[in-house]
């Protein structure tokens, strides 16, 4: 199978925030980068998966600046063939589905893979846009794929309170969730590899965005915790009645 | 005009679609225009959406729509809007909404921002907010398209009911054939799923075993609530996957959320900390949940959670 998997880099969770002195962007001073976990643990490791299993190519892309090489090596090292960066700082998920469409047209994958959503804006868009962009099926969140032949995919996906099972043809657009694979840490012998796989940088198409972020701000402070003695649960019950009203 | 797409669930409105109609009533005075909810396959008392502010409800009856494909879906809603002339186009951030969010952006051109939590602005330019970076900011977006597309994250604001039963009408649109097959579809009957649930008690490691869950139960039967757990106790089997909350889990937002002998790490709080009201019950007063917490009760589980369904059983007897 002829496998394109769509990666992002974002900040880890547990890194601080904070902006610029305009409070439009990010300030990424001190900020701890990560690829997004959804494409790394179950996008990427499925993929990978299904072409041990069926031969094939696995492609990274990510839409992004030069500093996202370093997510793009790992993922190379975790088992990709090769990579496809755009080069650019996307002002939208729009743009980023729109960069990502016009390589794939080109390519005909037969799978186009990405994370769920991002940890940092859990927008949940870009699947969805990719495969309006280029016609084909999408099917998100997804736990179980199978394909015994690599043209019909029998797929289990999260629906509200549930799970739905699906089953489409190649070509299509899924996005993962977790459960679809485990983890894989990249060994000394894939880091030494990636070193020399190919890393190809693109110039984007021309696009005009649509949708663009104006400011940050960060949420009021939370008031502090009010403490109440372990004995005492019918006060607890009282506040969150009276004060909290929320039974 | 505003286009509420409205969510039903084998013929039934679900509460986000109500509160996603009241996101379309609301935008729809700050913009000085009609609110119009849309029905897609099978849809009981659709005209119920006036309630919430619809001035009329648009109807797709044709019933292979019952089965879910986000590019049928897609078009259909894309035809509707067109047809009717909508210039903001409102979803659920629900997993059938975000399925299609992002295929209408597309396939109309349109700015698009998901999970919005707060009514747009209009005064110079559209403008409308959203949650980012797990809660930590709060991130204002300007859409420039003359078409716009939002899905409102659930449990942001509370459907009011405005108004009386709107009119339905049906809308002839021709439903193509789906290229994927739904094959089968099991819900988990009898209980409010988490991304829905109002009230949510929740464990972690605190509780030792899974053979003392039976307290964590009790408390939520008490309750009506809808029981969740932090990732390592559904990572062992404890509990099972669906009730994993948490940034590698389900993001929920309760008016309610009761965490019991769950420590409060970062990527917990990523996806409970939008919850209304947090109640901590932790035997370590250092525990980090309590910075995130309303109010905290420093004790033994074993010992206070009893104490607190005996608390709400007597409150709920005198009411
Ligand atoms: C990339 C990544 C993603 C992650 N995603 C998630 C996620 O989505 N969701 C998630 O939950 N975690 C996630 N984690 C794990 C997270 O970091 C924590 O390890 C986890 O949340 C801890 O679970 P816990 O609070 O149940 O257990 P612990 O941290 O072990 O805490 C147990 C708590 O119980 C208290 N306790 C013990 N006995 C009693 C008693 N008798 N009475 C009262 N209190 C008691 C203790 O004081 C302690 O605070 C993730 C981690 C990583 C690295």
């Amino acid at each position: 199978m002829k496998i394109l998997v769509c990666v992002s880099k974002t900040p880890d969770t547990t890194t601080k925030i904070a902006f610029n002195a305009s409070n439009t962007e990010l300030d990424s001073n001190g900020v701890q980068y990560i690829m997004n976990p959804y494409d790394e643990w179950y996008a990427l490791v499925r993929a990978l998966e299904l072409k041990e299993a069926l031969g094939g190519t696995v492609t990274l892309i990510n839409v992004g600046p030069a500093d996202n090489d370093q997510v793009i090596r790992k993922g190379l090292a975790i088992g990709a063939d090769d990579a496809v960066r755009i080069d650019m700082n996307p002002p939208s998920a729009l743009n980023v589905a729109f960069q990502i469409a016009e390589h794939a047209r080109a390519e005909s994958y037969d799978l186009i893979l990405l994370g769920k959503e991002t940890i940092d804006y859990n927008g949940s868009e870009i699947g969805a846009m990719i495969a309006e962009y280029l016609d084909l099926p999408f099917v998100s969140y997804a736990t179980k794929l199978d394909t015994s032949d690599g043209k019909t995919a029998t797929i289990q996906r999260d629906i509200e309170g549930g799970v739905e099972e699906v089953e489409v043809d190649a070509p299509f657009v899924m996005s993962a969730a977790k459960g679809l694979a485990e983890q894989r840490i990249p060994n000394m012998k894939g880091i030494m590899m990636a070193k020399s796989k190919a890393l190809k940088v693109v110039t984007p198409a021309a696009f005009e965005d649509k949708a663009v972020t104006v400011q940050y701000t960060l949420p009021p402070a939370k008031s502090a915790v009010k403490m109440i003695a372990p004995e005492n649960m019918e006060e607890l019950v009282k506040l969150l009645h009276e004060e909290a009203k929320v039974i | 005009m505003v286009l509420v797409f409205a969510e039903s669930q084998k013929g039934n409105f679900k509460k986000t679609a109500f509160e996603a109609v009241t996101y379309g009533y609301k935008t729809a005075q700050v913009l000085g225009t009609e609110c119009v909810a849309l029905a897609l396959g099978t849809a009981h008392n659709a005209a119920d959406l006036g309630l919430y502010g619809a001035n009329k409800v648009l109807h797709v009856a044709d019933a292979t729509l019952d089965q879910f494909d986000s590019q049928i879906y897609a078009k259909v809603i894309a035809e509707a809007s067109q047809q009717v002339g909508a210039k903001v186009i409102v979803l659920s951030h629900t997993s059938t909404g975000k399925s299609v969010h992002g295929r209408l952006a597309a396939r109309l051109g349109a700015g698009s921002v998901a999970g919005v939590n707060s009514i747009p602005t209009a005064d110079g330019g559209f403008k409308v907010k959203k949650g980012v970076f797990s809660g930590k900011a709060i991130a204002e977006y300007e859409i420039k398209s003359e078409v716009k597309v939002l899905s409102v994250m659930g449990n942001s604001l509370q459907p009011a009911v405005v108004g009386s039963a709107a009119p339905v009408e049906a809308l002839a649109i021709a439903v193509p054939a789906s290229r994927v097959k739904v094959k089968s579809v099991s819900r988990i009957e009898g209980i409010v799923p988490l991304p829905e649930a109002e009230l949510v008690v929740s464990a972690g490691r605190g509780m030792k075993g899974p053979e003392n869950w039976g307290i964590v139960e009790d408390l939520a039967n008490v309750l009506g609530a809808t029981t969740a757990c932090s990732r390592p106790v559904a990572d062992v089997h404890w509990r099972p996957h669906h009730e994993h909350v948490g940034q590698t889990g389900i993001a929920i937002r309760p008016n309610l959320y009761i965490a019991i002998g769950i420590s409060g790490a970062i990527q917990h709080l990523a996806g409970v900390n939008n919850s209304k009201t947090i109640v901590v019950i932790n035997k370590d007063p250092e525990a980090p949940f309590f910075k995130a917490a309303d109010y905290g009760v420093v004790g033994d589980l074993f010992e206070v959670v009893p104490k607190l369904t005996e608390a709400f059983k007597q409150f709920k007897a005198a009411e």
